[in-house]
Protein backbone atom coordinates (compact mmCIF):
# COMPACT_ATOMS: atom_id res chain seq x y z
CA UNK A 1 0.00 0.00 0.00
CA UNK A 2 1.35 2.90 -1.15
CA UNK A 3 -0.19 6.11 0.20
CA UNK A 4 -0.92 9.41 -2.44
CA UNK A 5 -0.17 12.32 -1.19
CA UNK A 6 -2.83 14.09 0.06
CA UNK A 7 -3.11 11.02 2.84
CA UNK A 8 0.23 11.92 4.35
CA UNK A 9 -0.66 15.88 4.38
CA UNK A 10 -3.79 14.23 5.86
CA UNK A 11 -2.04 11.65 8.46
CA UNK A 12 0.39 14.76 9.31
CA UNK A 13 -2.44 17.44 9.64
CA UNK A 14 -4.51 15.27 11.87
CA UNK A 15 -1.86 14.41 14.01
CA UNK A 16 -0.86 18.18 14.19
CA UNK A 17 -4.26 18.75 15.34
CA UNK A 18 -4.94 15.55 17.79
CA UNK A 19 -1.32 17.14 19.18
CA UNK A 20 -2.93 20.43 20.44
CA UNK A 21 -6.81 18.90 20.83
CA UNK A 22 -7.76 22.53 22.53
CA UNK A 23 -5.65 24.32 19.86
CA UNK A 24 -7.58 26.55 17.07
CA UNK A 25 -4.64 25.70 14.41
CA UNK A 26 -4.64 27.76 10.79
CA UNK A 27 -4.07 26.01 7.98
CA UNK A 28 -1.10 28.36 6.86
CA UNK A 29 0.45 27.54 9.98
CA UNK A 30 -0.08 23.52 9.62
CA UNK A 31 1.14 24.27 6.20
CA UNK A 32 4.59 25.79 7.22
CA UNK A 33 5.53 23.65 9.52
CA UNK A 34 5.66 20.34 6.96
CA UNK A 35 6.44 23.23 4.28
CA UNK A 36 3.49 22.02 1.92
CA UNK A 37 1.55 23.95 -0.17
CA UNK A 38 -1.22 25.66 1.71
CA UNK A 39 -3.64 25.71 -1.01
CA UNK A 40 -3.29 21.93 -1.16
CA UNK A 41 -3.54 21.29 2.42
CA UNK A 42 -7.06 23.33 2.56
CA UNK A 43 -7.89 20.61 -0.07
CA UNK A 44 -7.35 18.33 2.83
CA UNK A 45 -8.79 19.79 5.58
CA UNK A 46 -12.29 20.49 3.60
CA UNK A 47 -11.95 16.19 3.58
CA UNK A 48 -11.08 16.05 7.26
CA UNK A 49 -14.00 18.29 8.33
CA UNK A 50 -16.44 16.87 6.22
CA UNK A 51 -15.45 13.59 8.46
CA UNK A 52 -15.74 15.42 11.37
CA UNK A 53 -12.35 14.66 11.88
CA UNK A 54 -11.29 18.39 12.65
CA UNK A 55 -14.07 21.54 12.94
CA UNK A 56 -13.43 24.67 11.24
CA UNK A 57 -13.40 27.72 13.65
CA UNK A 58 -14.46 31.01 11.87
CA UNK A 59 -13.99 34.67 11.56
CA UNK A 60 -10.62 36.01 12.98
CA UNK A 61 -8.16 34.26 14.57
CA UNK A 62 -10.40 31.12 12.98
CA UNK A 63 -8.77 28.19 11.77
CA UNK A 64 -9.65 24.28 12.67
CA UNK A 65 -9.41 22.39 15.67
CA UNK A 66 -9.26 18.22 16.50
CA UNK A 67 -13.01 16.98 16.35
CA UNK A 68 -12.09 13.05 16.89
CA UNK A 69 -11.45 10.93 20.05
CA UNK A 70 -7.79 10.14 19.29
CA UNK A 71 -7.91 7.01 21.40
CA UNK A 72 -10.37 5.61 18.98
CA UNK A 73 -9.58 7.49 15.70
CA UNK A 74 -6.80 5.23 13.92
CA UNK A 75 -4.38 6.06 11.20
CA UNK A 76 -6.55 3.68 8.59
CA UNK A 77 -9.84 5.93 9.52
CA UNK A 78 -7.97 8.53 8.40
CA UNK A 79 -6.34 6.80 5.05
CA UNK A 80 -9.72 5.60 3.76
CA UNK A 81 -10.94 8.85 3.91
CA UNK A 82 -8.41 9.45 0.79
CA UNK A 83 -7.56 6.45 -0.39
CA UNK A 84 -9.40 3.21 -2.69
CA UNK A 85 -8.72 0.14 0.23
CA UNK A 86 -11.86 -2.17 -0.56
CA UNK A 87 -9.70 -4.09 -2.89
CA UNK A 88 -6.45 -5.43 -3.06
CA UNK A 89 -4.01 -4.19 -5.77
CA UNK A 90 -3.59 -6.79 -7.82
CA UNK A 91 -6.09 -9.25 -7.05
CA UNK A 92 -5.51 -13.25 -7.67
CA UNK A 93 -7.70 -14.80 -10.28
CA UNK A 94 -8.90 -17.70 -8.50
CA UNK A 95 -8.97 -20.12 -10.65
CA UNK A 96 -10.48 -18.16 -13.36
CA UNK A 97 -7.72 -18.26 -16.01
CA UNK A 98 -6.86 -22.36 -16.10
CA UNK A 99 -6.48 -21.99 -19.86
CA UNK A 100 -2.80 -23.09 -19.49
CA UNK A 101 -2.98 -27.13 -20.92
CA UNK A 102 -1.70 -29.45 -17.93
CA UNK A 103 1.24 -30.52 -20.48
CA UNK A 104 2.36 -26.94 -20.67
CA UNK A 105 5.94 -26.80 -18.60
CA UNK A 106 6.21 -22.67 -18.56
CA UNK A 107 4.44 -20.78 -16.84
CA UNK A 108 2.06 -18.04 -18.47
CA UNK A 109 2.11 -14.76 -17.99
CA UNK A 110 -1.41 -14.44 -16.09
CA UNK A 111 -0.68 -17.24 -13.97
CA UNK A 112 2.96 -15.48 -13.14
CA UNK A 113 0.71 -12.04 -12.51
CA UNK A 114 -1.13 -13.99 -10.07
CA UNK A 115 0.76 -15.45 -7.89
CA UNK A 116 2.69 -11.88 -7.61
CA UNK A 117 -0.81 -10.86 -6.70
CA UNK A 118 -0.51 -13.23 -4.21
CA UNK A 119 2.32 -11.87 -2.36
CA UNK A 120 1.66 -8.18 -3.44
CA UNK A 121 -2.34 -8.88 -1.43
CA UNK A 122 -0.61 -10.39 1.60
CA UNK A 123 1.72 -7.86 1.81
CA UNK A 124 -1.40 -4.52 1.75
CA UNK A 125 -3.38 -6.87 4.54
CA UNK A 126 -0.43 -6.61 6.55
CA UNK A 127 -0.37 -2.91 5.96
CA UNK A 128 -4.03 -2.56 6.70
CA UNK A 129 -3.90 -4.45 9.79
CA UNK A 130 -0.71 -2.03 11.09
CA UNK A 131 -2.71 1.13 10.11
CA UNK A 132 -5.90 -0.24 11.60
CA UNK A 133 -3.98 -0.97 14.87
CA UNK A 134 -2.51 2.40 15.46
CA UNK A 135 -4.75 5.23 16.76
CA UNK A 136 -3.92 8.51 16.76
CA UNK A 137 -3.26 8.52 20.34
CA UNK A 138 -0.68 6.03 20.34
CA UNK A 139 1.01 7.86 17.15
CA UNK A 140 1.32 10.22 19.49
CA UNK A 141 3.38 8.42 22.25
CA UNK A 142 5.35 7.26 19.27
CA UNK A 143 6.64 10.59 18.42
CA UNK A 144 7.75 11.28 21.69
CA UNK A 145 9.36 7.89 22.22
CA UNK A 146 11.13 8.84 19.47
CA UNK A 147 11.51 12.27 20.46
CA UNK A 148 13.11 11.28 23.62
CA UNK A 149 15.20 8.57 21.94
CA UNK A 150 16.73 11.78 19.77
CA UNK B 1 5.61 -15.71 42.73
CA UNK B 2 3.24 -12.78 43.06
CA UNK B 3 3.32 -9.41 42.13
CA UNK B 4 0.72 -7.06 43.84
CA UNK B 5 -0.02 -4.08 42.40
CA UNK B 6 -2.69 -1.27 43.05
CA UNK B 7 -3.75 1.49 40.73
CA UNK B 8 -6.59 3.47 41.21
CA UNK B 9 -7.73 5.09 38.09
CA UNK B 10 -10.99 7.52 37.81
CA UNK B 11 -13.93 5.01 37.85
CA UNK B 12 -11.88 2.38 37.73
CA UNK B 13 -11.74 -0.43 40.93
CA UNK B 14 -8.39 -0.75 42.86
CA UNK B 15 -7.02 -4.20 41.75
CA UNK B 16 -4.13 -6.23 42.26
CA UNK B 17 -2.40 -8.51 40.10
CA UNK B 18 -1.56 -12.06 41.71
CA UNK B 19 -0.83 -15.44 40.77
CA UNK B 20 -3.55 -17.19 39.82
CA UNK B 21 -5.12 -19.97 41.74
CA UNK B 22 -7.75 -22.61 41.20
CA UNK B 23 -10.29 -20.70 42.84
CA UNK B 24 -10.12 -18.29 39.98
CA UNK B 25 -10.91 -20.21 37.23
CA UNK B 26 -14.70 -20.08 36.99
CA UNK B 27 -14.36 -16.75 36.63
CA UNK B 28 -11.28 -16.79 34.13
CA UNK B 29 -13.25 -19.42 32.35
CA UNK B 30 -16.64 -16.80 32.23
CA UNK B 31 -14.32 -14.30 31.10
CA UNK B 32 -12.73 -16.16 27.84
CA UNK B 33 -16.33 -17.70 27.25
CA UNK B 34 -17.91 -13.93 27.40
CA UNK B 35 -15.17 -13.20 25.25
CA UNK B 36 -14.54 -15.92 22.62
CA UNK B 37 -18.19 -17.67 22.98
CA UNK B 38 -16.86 -21.28 23.83
CA UNK B 39 -16.34 -22.59 27.34
CA UNK B 40 -13.67 -24.72 27.64
CA UNK B 41 -13.13 -25.54 31.34
CA UNK B 42 -10.14 -28.36 30.31
CA UNK B 43 -8.47 -26.31 29.07
CA UNK B 44 -8.31 -23.58 31.30
CA UNK B 45 -7.77 -26.15 33.84
CA UNK B 46 -4.64 -27.59 31.94
CA UNK B 47 -3.47 -24.01 31.64
CA UNK B 48 -3.54 -23.61 35.11
CA UNK B 49 -1.56 -26.57 36.31
CA UNK B 50 1.27 -26.00 33.56
CA UNK B 51 1.37 -22.01 34.33
CA UNK B 52 0.55 -21.31 37.89
CA UNK B 53 2.17 -19.99 40.66
CA UNK B 54 5.24 -21.40 41.20
CA UNK B 55 5.96 -22.59 37.74
CA UNK B 56 9.64 -21.45 36.38
CA UNK B 57 9.61 -19.07 33.63
CA UNK B 58 5.79 -19.30 33.80
CA UNK B 59 3.34 -16.49 34.40
CA UNK B 60 -0.59 -16.93 34.81
CA UNK B 61 -1.76 -13.95 36.81
CA UNK B 62 -5.29 -12.10 37.37
CA UNK B 63 -6.16 -8.97 38.44
CA UNK B 64 -8.41 -9.03 41.66
CA UNK B 65 -10.78 -6.68 42.77
CA UNK B 66 -12.13 -7.31 45.35
CA UNK B 67 -12.35 -10.84 44.91
CA UNK B 68 -13.77 -10.18 40.92
CA UNK B 69 -11.18 -11.02 38.32
CA UNK B 70 -11.15 -8.48 36.43
CA UNK B 71 -8.92 -10.13 33.40
CA UNK B 72 -5.90 -12.14 33.09
CA UNK B 73 -2.88 -12.49 31.50
CA UNK B 74 -0.55 -15.44 30.75
CA UNK B 75 2.74 -16.05 29.28
CA UNK B 76 6.18 -17.77 29.47
CA UNK B 77 9.93 -17.24 28.97
CA UNK B 78 10.79 -18.37 25.52
CA UNK B 79 14.81 -19.62 25.19
CA UNK B 80 16.51 -19.58 21.88
CA UNK B 81 13.33 -19.94 19.41
CA UNK B 82 14.86 -19.72 15.53
CA UNK B 83 17.83 -18.26 16.98
CA UNK B 84 16.45 -15.41 18.86
CA UNK B 85 17.61 -15.12 22.34
CA UNK B 86 15.02 -15.53 25.57
CA UNK B 87 12.40 -13.18 25.57
CA UNK B 88 9.30 -12.84 27.18
CA UNK B 89 6.43 -13.84 25.41
CA UNK B 90 2.60 -13.41 26.29
CA UNK B 91 -0.07 -15.28 24.23
CA UNK B 92 -3.15 -14.80 26.13
CA UNK B 93 -4.52 -11.22 27.88
CA UNK B 94 -7.88 -10.49 28.28
CA UNK B 95 -10.21 -7.97 30.61
CA UNK B 96 -13.56 -8.18 31.41
CA UNK B 97 -15.64 -6.15 28.79
CA UNK B 98 -16.96 -4.20 31.56
CA UNK B 99 -13.38 -3.13 33.53
CA UNK B 100 -12.05 -2.03 30.04
CA UNK B 101 -10.28 1.41 29.89
CA UNK B 102 -9.75 1.12 33.14
CA UNK B 103 -6.07 0.53 32.94
CA UNK B 104 -6.38 -3.43 34.15
CA UNK B 105 -4.72 -4.65 30.73
CA UNK B 106 -1.68 -2.01 31.16
CA UNK B 107 -1.79 -3.31 34.76
CA UNK B 108 -1.81 -6.68 33.89
CA UNK B 109 1.04 -6.70 31.13
CA UNK B 110 2.86 -4.64 33.74
CA UNK B 111 2.93 -7.49 35.92
CA UNK B 112 4.00 -9.52 33.41
CA UNK B 113 6.98 -7.05 32.13
CA UNK B 114 8.26 -6.94 35.59
CA UNK B 115 8.44 -10.86 36.06
CA UNK B 116 10.04 -11.10 32.73
CA UNK B 117 12.51 -8.52 33.37
CA UNK B 118 13.51 -10.41 37.23
CA UNK B 119 14.40 -13.69 34.80
CA UNK B 120 16.96 -11.40 33.09
CA UNK B 121 14.40 -10.80 30.30
CA UNK B 122 14.60 -7.67 28.15
CA UNK B 123 12.03 -7.91 25.10
CA UNK B 124 8.78 -8.69 24.99
CA UNK B 125 6.91 -10.18 22.37
CA UNK B 126 3.62 -11.60 21.26
CA UNK B 127 1.58 -13.01 18.64
CA UNK B 128 -2.05 -12.66 17.42
CA UNK B 129 -4.71 -12.82 14.74
CA UNK B 130 -4.37 -9.51 12.00
CA UNK B 131 -7.88 -8.94 12.54
CA UNK B 132 -8.17 -8.24 16.16
CA UNK B 133 -8.15 -4.28 16.10
CA UNK B 134 -8.90 -4.42 19.76
CA UNK B 135 -5.99 -6.59 21.40
CA UNK B 136 -3.74 -5.38 18.58
CA UNK B 137 -5.19 -1.54 19.39
CA UNK B 138 -4.07 -2.55 23.34
CA UNK B 139 -0.29 -3.36 22.48
CA UNK B 140 0.35 -0.91 20.08
CA UNK B 141 -0.89 2.14 22.61
CA UNK B 142 1.55 -0.13 25.35
CA UNK B 143 4.76 0.87 22.42
CA UNK B 144 4.92 -2.83 20.89
CA UNK B 145 5.80 -2.91 17.33
CA UNK B 146 6.47 -4.98 14.90
CA UNK B 147 8.56 -8.03 15.71
CA UNK B 148 11.44 -9.27 12.84
CA UNK B 149 9.77 -11.81 12.54
CA UNK B 150 7.09 -13.18 9.77
CA UNK B 151 4.69 -15.86 11.00
CA UNK B 152 3.67 -18.39 8.32
CA UNK B 153 1.59 -21.11 7.60
CA UNK B 154 0.15 -23.75 5.22
CA UNK B 155 -2.55 -26.09 5.06
CA UNK B 156 -1.24 -29.89 5.72
CA UNK B 157 -3.43 -32.07 3.52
Amino acid sequence: MKLQKNTLLALYSVLEFAANPGRQLSAAEVAAKYRISPHHLAKVLRTLGRARLVAAVRGVGGGYRFAGNAKRLTLMDVIELFEDISAPRRAPAKGAQRRRAATDSIAAPHEVEDALGVVLAEIDEIAKATFRSITLDTMLKLVERRRGAI
Amino acid sequence: MIWLKKRTTQGAPQARVRGAQQADLDQVIEIDAGVTGLRKPAYWSEILQRYGSGRRQRFFLVADSGGRIEGFVIGEVRDWEFGSPPCGWVFAISVRPDARLGGVGTLLLEAISAGFRKLGVTKLRTMLSRDNQLILSFFRSQGMMAAPFIPLEKDLE
